[in-house]
């Protein structure tokens, strides 16, 4: 379609359509004048109910915890997706024009990073595991939990990509042992959930002792399931960082 | 004053269309599809605000505090995760494309090939 046809069409449509969008949203509650009563409710029960502090928490992985686990399961397919996409082809890699002593020539690689690169990058490799886990562990008592701890985590091979080479990176991560821990923290994710049937109850049920709240140890199933998706979602970023870095460099090497 | 983040909502929903039919790059085009998701996010995040409303974490405030609606906060931290993985989902469809194509321009994209 000719451009000028397409930006009248849309000039016309994105009117209506902002019309009708704002008519609508008139509908709504004033910002500020929230009267729930799912939020009110939840903020007053679910620490007496789960033992965790962190509400956002106990709704992500207990209230609402069939509708995170279908959220994960877009996340899974999507690293899956990703992977696939991005693998390496027939005709591609080694053959394609990127011979050992082309990919060597001098103004072609990348610039070796300087001192206080390295040093920076790797001394923050630590500190970040270190608040990743924390970030993890802690999801049922302040914010945080699976899903931010997660991508925490899969940054600190970034860092090391950044101070280091490529193939440092490929060092430190084990191909296989990533794709474990990005399906083991699904399947993780699954079985707690049917843990529930194990013993009589419904499904994603929060069988587990609460523990006392305040506790890195409370909240049953709650934290369990935020130290599986942790698992997952570090387990899939990296896989996503190692296919679009293998995908970059061997676009690089192919190309003049 | 009270609308501002609806209007926000919906000004930022158009703008993201805008980018997507106009557009003349496949990557810029993802982005614009972030941009026009993210609306949801200022949507539905100003349902749940509330005047004075403490952050839904009752680590330090005791319980019966009032505060903004834990629900809409937890379908955005997924969502955020998630929308993330499904952009590279698509720049991997992108990277693909421009390996079988040579262009990253839809509007060069005019009949399909086998």
């Amino acid at each position: 379609m000719n451009r000028g046809v397409r930006m009248v069409l849309f000039a016309a449509s994105g009117v209506m359509l902002f019309g009708i969008l704002l008519w609508g949203l008139r509908g709504l509650p004033p910002l500020g004048h929230y009267h729930g009563p799912y939020g009110d409710v939840l903020n007053s029960v679910a620490v007496y109910e789960r033992h965790a502090t962190d509400v956002v928490s106990a709704v992500n992985f207990d209230y609402r915890g069939f509708d995170t686990l279908g959220e994960e399961f877009i996340l899974f397919i999507s690293v899956i997706g990703c992977t696939l996409l991005l693998r390496r082809q027939k005709g591609e890699g080694q053959g394609e024009g990127g011979s050992k002593d082309e990919d060597e020539s001098s103004d072609r690689r990348a610039p070796s990073p300087s001192d206080a690169t390295k040093v920076i990058t790797i001394g923050l490799v630590g500190p970040l595991i270190v608040f990743g886990l924390y970030i993890v562990s802690h999801g049922q008592l302040t914010p945080g939990g699976g899903f931010q701890g997660g991508v925490i985590l899969a940054t600190a091979p970034l860092l090391v990509y950044l101070g280091g080479d490529f193939k440092t990176f490929q060092k430190i991560i084990s191909h296989t042992l990533v794709e474990l821990a990005e399906a083991g923290g699904a399947l993780a994710y699954v079985a707690i959930g049917f843990a529930g049937y194990v013993i009589g109850q419904a499904f994603l049920k929060n069988v587990v002792p609460l523990g006392e709240t305040g506790n890195i140890t409370s909240s049953g199933t709650i934290i369990l399931i935020s130290l599986a998706t942790g698992l997952e979602v570090a387990g899939g970023f990296v896989l996503l960082l190692h296919a679009f870095l293998e995908q970059t460099l061997e676009t690089l090497g192919g190309q003049k | 004053m009270s609308f501002l983040p609806y209007f926000v909502a919906a000004w930022l929903f158009l703008a993201g269309l805008y980018g997507i039919i106009t557009s003349r790059n496949f990557v810029h085009l993802i982005i614009c599809l972030a941009v026009l998701q993210s609306s949801t996010y200022v949507l539905l995040l100003s349902i749940g605000y509330k005047w004075g409303g403490v952050p839904p974490v009752f680590a330090g405030a005791a319980v019966g505090t009032p505060a903004v609606d834990p629900v809409v906060q937890a379908l955005m931290l997924t969502d955020i995760v998630v929308e993330a993985t499904v952009v590279a989902l698509l720049l991997s469809l992108a990277v693909q494309l421009h390996k079988h194509t040579r262009t990253l321009n839809p509007d060069d994209l005019e009949a399909l090939e086998g």
